[in-house]
């Protein structure tokens, strides 16, 4: 645990250090902010006290911008060749990796705690759902730690930003519509599986304020899965 | 803490970077590491530092195995890598922090460590400034010290004085000199004359195999077999001189260097004790011997020799 506290403190700092933690709290907060209480099916628009609007908006801003937050994760270790001053220091693959992972889920924790002003306010409009609000942040949670964990694989494929920036959003784009479309086209076993796949399915619920630990799975299962297939990624440059 | 390298095996695809290579460095030795790019010098210590995995063979470093336990093994490991990859958004102080803490050096040491590894590698006054804004050298620098932080056991240098101007070079060889009474170090170069200056033993690699392994002066033994003298004789006839020379035990060529000024070039049998030969015949024959000059076979004629030709020693 102190190895992977110590990469998380180190990738925290470059964050911080590079202005991609501010760019990204700024944008965050101003998108949500923005299509949440000023334009389009805002919450004066449809005029009830629910935080629907926000989760819908939080959940495409943040496919969008995790990938740029994890794309130079391991591809800029690879590239300035440091993934080899890491790896020969006494740090398994997995705490260089769940390091990492840690460090992008605590900044993604920190924008989101930081629209926890939103429910405080529309709970003082009308009669706020906090089972809805607590699962509708437990799925942005949840659906973060898996764009991580595609970002972090994408990352760790090879030493170019904009491919793995790239890459996650392909991968990404098969769970957010691509899995959801087939799996309603497709009958039968294979029309249920991919339908599984889709992450729309497991967040739409969650928003909804039903706690499934199907869901919870799905999404622990991918994360865990993507960091599984980057450890993959590490041990196939050691054995190259 | 020796290190042990056993019948190691490393191929990229086709080409086997490493053949089957076998050797041992002792406790307070500085091994040199020479070889012609891609003879496999960098894929040996990267797999001695566990950053790459052998197809098969077996390391230890002390007790440790590459297999068996890498991140005991890379505990007592301070590892330089070709290139000196460093974060280069990171103060120089906070890096050493870094890989001291990854290093586990206690809280209360870490402070005294850090201090004593910026004083070692001078460093004291760009400690604050970014990697990124450093010069080459200094670089290089921060590079030694990230891997001399925890006071390794065993240290792995793979081209250290790269970019360092000749004061800093001077310095630095001195500083591996020093840490190489006490601990194991294998360093890698291509500067040839840094070999011999630093090292006690020179291991040379080509093709992925050990074609020689010694002291400097093994290695000329090794790879001449022969003696080769320069003399200058007076007081005689060239050609009776000549032909004197030639009928020396163990001198295979005689030839003139300058005929005017009575020089010859002998070129002989190392066993034979050449240099006497020509003593007893100058006093044979009441010439003067005014000179007698050993030829050492150069660092460079031997790499050159050894690498060119490829012999295999294993």
């Amino acid at each position: 645990m102190k190895q992977i506290w110590i990469i998380t403190k180190r990738e925290l700092q470059a964050y911080f250090d590079s202005l991609m933690a501010y760019i990204l709290l700024i944008l965050f907060l101003g998108f949500s902010g923005f299509f949440t209480w000023i334009y389009g099916n805002d919450i004066f628009f449809i005029k009830q006290a629910t935080l629907m609007p926000f989760f819908n908006i939080a959940y495409w801003t943040l496919f969008f911008f995790i990938p740029a937050l994890t794309m130079r994760l391991l591809s800029e270790e690879n590239r300035m060749g440091t993934i080899e001053l890491l790896l020969t220091k006494p740090v398994s693959n997995w705490q260089v990796l769940m390091g990492k992972y840690v460090a992008s889920l605590l900044l993604i924790a920190t924008a989101l705690l930081l629209t926890f002003s939103y429910p405080i306010s529309v709970s003082t409009m009308g009669n706020l759902d906090a089972g809805e609000v607590f699962s509708g942040y437990l799925a942005l949670l949840l659906f973060s730690s898996m764009m991580i964990g595609i970002g972090l694989f994408t990352s760790s494929i090879g030493n170019n930003q904009i491919v793995s920036y790239l890459l996650a959003l392909f991968i990404g784009i098969f769970f957010q519509i691509i899995f959801g479309m087939l799996g309603q086209s497709l009958p039968g076993i294979p029309g249920h599986v991919l339908d599984y796949l889709s992450t729309s399915t497991h967040f739409e619920s969650m928003t909804r304020g039903v706690l499934d630990t199907r869901d919870i799975l799905f999404f622990a299962g991918i994360s865990f899965l993507m960091l599984v297939f980057s450890e993959s990624m590490l041990i196939r440059k050691r054995f190259a | 803490m020796d290190i042990v390298v056993e019948n190691l095996v490393k191929s990229y695809g086709l080409q086997r970077a490493v053949d089957n290579i076998s050797f041992r460095v002792r406790t307070g030795e500085v091994l040199g590491f020479l070889g012609p790019n891609g003879a496999g010098k960098t894929t040996t210590m990267k797999a001695i530092t566990t950053f790459l995995v052998p197809d098969s063979g077996n390391i230890h470093v002390g007790n440790y195995s590459i297999h068996e336990d890498p991140e005991k093994l890379k505990k007592n490991i301070g590892y330089l890598p070709e290139n000196n990859p460093l974060y280069e958004d990171m103060p120089v102080i906070d890096y050493l922090k870094f890989v001291a803490n990854l290093h586990g050096i206690p809280k209360q040491e870490i402070h005294g460590s850090l201090l004593n590894v910026i004083d070692l590698c001078g460093l004291e006054a760009e400690k604050h400034k970014k990697i990124g804004e450093l010069s080459k050298g200094y670089k290089q620098r921060v590079g030694l010290a990230q891997a001399l932080i925890h006071k390794p056991e065993v240290l792995i240098l793979d081209e250290p004085t790269t970019g360092l101007d000749p004061n800093q070079i001077v310095e630095i060889r001195e500083l591996i000199k020093k840490i190489g009474k006490e601990k194991t170090v294998i360093l890698s170069s291509h500067i040839l004359a840094e070999v011999e200056a630093t090292c006690d033993r020179i291991l040379i690699i080509n093709k992925g195999k050990i074609v020689a392994d010694g002291t400097t002066q093994d290695l000329r033994n090794q790879a001449s077999g022969k003696t080769i003298l320069k003399a200058r004789i007076l007081g005689g006839n060239l050609d009776s001189i000549f032909a004197a020379l030639q009928k020396i035990d163990g001198v295979k060529v005689v030839d003139f260097i300058n005929k005017d000024q009575n020089r010859f070039y002998l070129d002989g049998d190392q066993s034979k004790n050449l240099a006497e030969g020509v003593f007893n015949a100058c006093v044979k024959n009441g010439w003067i011997l005014t000179e007698l000059i050993p030829v050492e076979t150069k660092l460079e004629d031997i790499f050159k020799e050894l690498t060119m030709e490829s012999p295999v020693k294993n």
